[in-house]
């Protein structure tokens, strides 16, 4: 069974919000209708969004972290929102794991919203129904497009390539290999909705340099007292001439 | 949350609709067991039974407000697996279907006897319909209930309390408009139906305070930490994502002061609870006492449909503290 997921890496995100614009130029454009916009330009805008960048700042001054943190629907293994679904318009795809939303089924009764922990879902205020990520669906299978271009469009907008796409039950994907090998998390485990998404943490990437690193301790010339010359305090050759 | 008034009407008067069905069919039954007077058919069950139907059509109307699309509601008749708000859709109007059968009955005199219990009782078809009606009644209340009871992290609301109140409050709201009703079509029912509206109202008290008193004691299971995944103690929140609001940050807060809430709380113990029963008990001889109970409880439970809402805290709210 395939289950297609967003594996996003809070080391690299530097917070740019490509991914955001990039995610709504695509699916605003498609068949589904637009993700409207209310008073996009005014004093108070408003709009549907699928892909959010938001910004933590973790510690007390002066030791903090600012973590930017996209989210986007996680396309949960358990997904909460799905059986409280009256109509079945929300629906979990056997075939790779998406959870969509039929737009021309959906009442707009919100109580999908009310049954996503993470805040996954908006209620678009134009055409009255609930919207979310689709994955980019509409993308990752289309024949039109160029097999490079099969990814979602936040994935490939991605400066900083912190958003990999792949199947979470393939173990040798790239997404699988990266959850394994880099400590990857998935959000809010206590309420047992498994989410597909998974979050890589961040962690400082320091070097540790031994001094026998820079100066082998048991280079045989130096045991002899012959070489090098000059001594390692003396001025060498490279300080004094270009060669 | 942000208190949908859609659903506080809804919720409210399909209460009150299923809870005087409840009364009226109780007062059946007393009469079958010969505990109280026999009530004539039309003027008071026949006519009890059009008001409680008043009551659910006027919550059924109030629902097609809280729908962006209503004309699609028939859909949401389909997944009754595994939706309790499906389920809901099914036993309301299945629940309407036999109170206005049981209206009906009552207003055509159907009393031919269908079976006959020990002691010669005689069971018609509205003793049956009646009995039909309290079963999808309850389960009416359970659905109800259960559409916010089943929402695992709405801590405040995942509660077997939630059920039970829902059904306590529509009870205690039904019985009190029975005792209206009976004021004016059959004065010598009141003191019964006043009396099971002050005990369901004291139970409601009960189970209300119950859940009040666990509301405040709940540790939220999500943090920040668990949020975003990082474990840290000190973690704010600088941006929600975009400047100006958005659904996340308009349909899950109340967006009221502290100091409302604390004042709403008292306001509807006391007007859905306090003064109601004081004026039932000392209101037995005068309508219109039982009419302004029936009115103050209304409204206390309108407060305590919209603090129920209020309350609940959910936990998306970690991800959209800071509109910038």
């Amino acid at each position: 069974m395939t289950q297609l997921a967003l594996v996003i890496d809070l080391n690299v995100c530097v917070g740019c919000h490509a991914c955001v614009t990039s995610c709504k130029e695509w699916n605003t454009s498609g068949p589904a209708g637009p993700m409207s916009d209310s008073d996009p330009y005014g004093a108070n805008p408003s709009g549907t969004f699928f892909n959010r960048v938001q910004t933590f700042e973790v510690g007390t001054f002066p030791n903090t972290a600012t973590v930017h943190f996209p989210k986007s629907c996680l396309h949960c293994e358990e997904p909460p929102c799905v059986p409280v679904c009256p109509t079945g318009a929300s629906y979990k795809r056997k075939e790779d794991g998406i959870v969509l939303v039929d737009y021309d089924k959906c009442i707009g009764c919100q109580y999908c919203s009310w049954a996503c922990p993470y805040g996954a879902r908006e209620f678009d205020e134009k055409q009255k129904v609930m919207k979310k990520c689709t994955l980019c669906v509409d993308r990752i299978y289309s024949t039109s497009l160029p097999e490079a271009d099969r990814r979602p469009s936040c994935v490939m907008a991605c400066p900083t390539s912190a958003r990999l796409f792949g199947d979470v039950h393939d173990p040798e994907s790239i997404v699988s290999r990266t959850i394994r090998e880099n400590a990857g998390f998935a959000l809010m485990p206590e309420w047992g909705t498994q989410p597909a998404n998974h979050y890589l943490p961040r962690r400082k990437t320091t070097m540790m340099i031994h001094e026998d690193e820079l100066m082998r301790a048991d280079n045989p010339l130096k045991i002899d007292g012959k070489l090098p010359k000059p001594s390692k305090q003396q001025p060498t050759l490279d300080d004094s001439t270009s060669w | 949350m942000k208190p949908p008034f859609s659903v506080i009407f809804l919720t409210t008067f399909i209460g009150i609709g299923q809870g005087l069905f409840l009364a009226l069919y109780t007062g059946q039954l007393y009469s079958l067991f010969d505990l109280l007077p026999i009530q004539d058919s039309r003027t008071f069950y026949a006519l009890g039974s059009a008001l409680a139907m008043a009551f659910l059509v006027a919550g059924l109307i109030a629902s097609f407000f809280h729908l962006g699309h209503p004309e699609r509601a028939w859909r949401s008749a389909a997944m009754w697996r595994t939706s309790w708000l499906s389920r809901e859709v099914i036993v309301l109007p299945a629940f309407m279907g036999i109170v206005f059968l049981y209206g009906v009955a009552h207003w055509f005199n159907w009393h031919t006897p269908i079976v006959e219990l020990a002691g010669g009782r005689q069971v018609d078809i509205t003793l049956i319909l009646g009995a039909i009606g309290t079963i999808l009644s309850f389960t009416l209340f359970i659905c109800t209930g259960m559409i916010y009871g089943c929402l695992r992290f709405m801590q405040e609301w995942h509660t077997p309390l939630t059920p039970i109140n829902f059904t306590l409050f529509g009870g205690a709201s039904g019985f009190l408009l029975a005792s209206v009703f009976s004021t004016i079509v059959a004065p010598h029912l009141v003191g019964f139906f006043a009396g099971w509206a002050i005990i369901i109202t004291m139970l409601a008290l009960i189970g209300r305070s119950a859940s009040l008193w666990r509301n405040a004691r709940i540790k939220p299971k999500s943090s920040l930490s668990t949020a975003i995944g990082i474990k840290h103690p000190h973690i704010v929140q600088i941006s929600q994502g975009s400047m100006g609001g958005s659904f996340n940050t308009r349909a899950f807060s109340h967006g009221k002061s502290v100091n409302l809430i604390r004042a709403i709380k008292p306001a509807f113990i006391i007007m859905t609870f306090v003064l109601p029963i004081i004026l039932l008990a000392v209101g037995l001889s005068s309508p219109q006492l039982l009419i302004t109970a029936f009115i103050i409880q209304y409204t206390g439970l309108l407060a305590e449909r919209w603090f129920f809402f209020a309350e609940a805290n959910h936990p998306q709210n970690l991800y959209y503290q800071k509109v910038a």
